[in-house]
């Protein structure tokens, strides 16, 4: 199995909006993969249409082999899609550990109970919330709870995971610490598909890039020829990237 | 949990000393009690574990009565009649659960409010089998004194309420609670961490509706005779929501709590404003919602904050 994300003619409709058009789109095992486009590109959309969220218009999305096009999201779930979102979605009254345990017995499959929770302490280690597990989800900072949406996504023991803004709202330290998690869960050999403003993350983190306007996918490439393709410029870097050099710097509009 | 089944057993058996010190009108408050603790910790599968506010207790209710007369009216044994009519509210509430849990907030809890009504309707029509408006009138034991009754009733409710208790304390420490109290914090979430929520709810739901229904059935084998306005009142409904928010929603010990507080003042406050009683219950839910959200056993105990 050489692909482990295959969409093919994704198209999702909202009445006459067409919110993603007919997207073409192959994930390879251990890959990372940019999502970028402006706002409205249809990125959330298609990653609601992998998850189940929406049930696509029209065209197949196949994971891991198998066509999971009309999957709930709870049943994609179980199969090793996980995805964070782009505003946070904890449960707010459970404790930190409680929500990873819950990722990591409902998705996972892991026992109910001290299996749950002595996986899910494992993961807020590694994501640094360890000594936060018995506090309340609902007074964690903003920066910490995107790493608690991390833990649960990792407590799910995903296949691809699919991060939508996990930068947004945090400051240059957090992004750096964002950064380097992502790299290491990208280390476990989980795929990785991010949607992400802030080109600096997307440029040092993926080994490919694809592009979204209007719904369509326009590029697809190394981050090297993404930056210079005149359509992606045009469409969504603006003239500051076009240079090459300062590519690395700074963050687009959004 | 092992805590809260020590504590429950021994209340349990501290009530179940109520008939040797009582006379016929305690045994009557006591038996009114329970069953208004089973509905309320009915009631609080769904509404307090996984947060849909239902108003279908009285039509469990409802039905659980009418099941279990009904059945005993053909022949069936008391304690099989009673069995039946949980066993028929319970298939009865995966069947509406699955229609009805795809709403949410309000929307739900509008069409549970209907479902009561529409069986009020269902059961004034098909008088060949429930008697229609005239009624139902269930056989009375000739072997037995009244004294007996009362007391075997208090007895037969009692020990639903503890089962009760025990499954609303077993589904409260399970996977299955977990899951509920994903689904009543965020449900898109829990649905995206992969619970089954259709599942979870439709579960919580189907617990809800038997033990509501056997409530039914028992409490018509005890007052011998049912009409669709008593059994299908939309008290049943508002009550129960009444008295677990009195309790403490989603808490173990709440809904009998509450029963018993809201019972309590109905008895020894209400006779007294008998003109306004109602406006009472009215002003007792606005109190409520505005002020202790999670019961009257927030008020003081600051030590169990951030305690789940």
């Amino acid at each position: 199995m050489t692909t482990l994300l295959q969409l093919e003619g994704v198209t999702r409709q909202f009445g006459g909006l067409k919110a993603v058009s007919g997207v073409d789109l192959s994930v390879a095992p251990g890959e990372v993969i940019g999502l970028i486009g402006p706002n409205g590109a249809g990125k959330t959309t298609l990653v609601n249409v992998i998850t189940g969220v929406h049930r696509a218009s029209s065209g197949i999305v196949r994971f891991d082999g198998e066509d999971v096009t009309g999957l709930k999201p709870f049943q994609a779930a179980r199969r090793g899609i996980a995805r964070t979102f782009q505003i946070v979605q904890p449960f707010p009254e459970m404790t930190v550990a409680e929500n990873v345990a819950a990722a990591a017995m409902f998705a996972g499959a892991v026992r109910y109970g001290d299996e749950a929770n002595a996986e899910a302490l494992g993961h807020l280690r590694f994501v640094g919330l360890a000594e936060m597990a018995d506090k309340r989800a609902s007074s964690l900072t903003l920066a910490m709870r995107k790493r608690l949406e991390l833990a649960k996504s990792l407590a799910m023991r995903p296949k691809l995971l699919l991060l939508d803004e996990v930068n947004a709202g945090l400051n240059a330290t957090e992004v750096d610490h964002a950064l380097s998690l992502i790299r290491g869960i990208a280390a476990r050999g989980v795929t990785i598909l991010i949607i992400e403003h802030l080109m600096k993350v997307v440029l040092s983190l993926c080994t490919r890039i694809v592009v979204l306007h209007h719904g369509e996918l326009i590029a697809s490439g190394t981050p090297q020829e993404i930056v210079q393709d005149p359509r992606v410029i045009q469409a969504y870097l603006g003239r500051r990237y076009a240079a090459g050099g300062e590519a690395a710097e700074g963050q687009s509009h959004g | 949990m092992r805590k809260s089944a020590l504590l429950a057993a021994v209340l349990f058996l501290l009530v179940a000393l109520v008939p040797l010190a009582g006379d016929a009108y305690w045994l009557r408050l006591g038996t009114t009690m329970l069953m208004y603790g089973v509905i309320a910790m009915a009631w609080n599968f769904i509404g307090g574990l996984a947060g849909y506010p239902s108003f279908a207790s009285a039509a469990f209710f409802g039905l659980g009565a009418y099941a279990g007369a009904v059945a005993q009216k053909l022949g069936v044994p008391m304690g099989l009649a009673w069995t039946l009519a949980g066993a028929l509210s319970l298939a009865f509430a995966a069947l509406l659960g699955l229609a009805l849990l795809r709403l949410r907030g309000h929307y739900f809890a509008i069409a549970s409010l209907v479902v009561a009504e529409v069986l009020r309707e269902l059961v004034n029509s098909a008088t060949d089998l429930t008697g229609g408006g005239m009624g139902l009138n269930l056989p009375v034991p000739h072997d037995a004194t009244v004294a007996s009754q009362s007391e075997f009733f208090f007895y037969a409710m009692l020990a639903l309420a503890a089962i009760t208790f025990a499954a609303m304390l077993w589904a409260t420490h399970s996977k299955l609670g977990f899951g509920l109290r994903c689904i009543q914090q965020n449900e898109s979430a829990a649905d995206m961490l992969g619970v089954n929520t259709t599942l979870y709810k439709v579960a919580a739901f189907m617990l809800s509706g038997a033990f509501a229904g056997a409530a039914g059935a028992i409490y018509a084998s005890w007052v011998h005779y049912i009409e669709p306005p008593d059994v299908f009142d939309v008290l049943y409904s508002v009550k129960a929501i009444v008295m677990v928010l009195l309790g403490g929603a989603g808490s173990v010990f709440g809904p009998l709590f509450g029963a018993a507080i809201f019972l309590s003042l109905e008895e020894l406050v209400w006779r007294n404003y008998l003109q306004v009683h109602t406006g009472v219950l009215g002003l007792m839910i606005v109190l409520l919602v505005l002020f202790l959200p999670k019961g009257v056993f927030s008020l003081r105990l600051p030590w169990r904050k951030g305690k789940p």
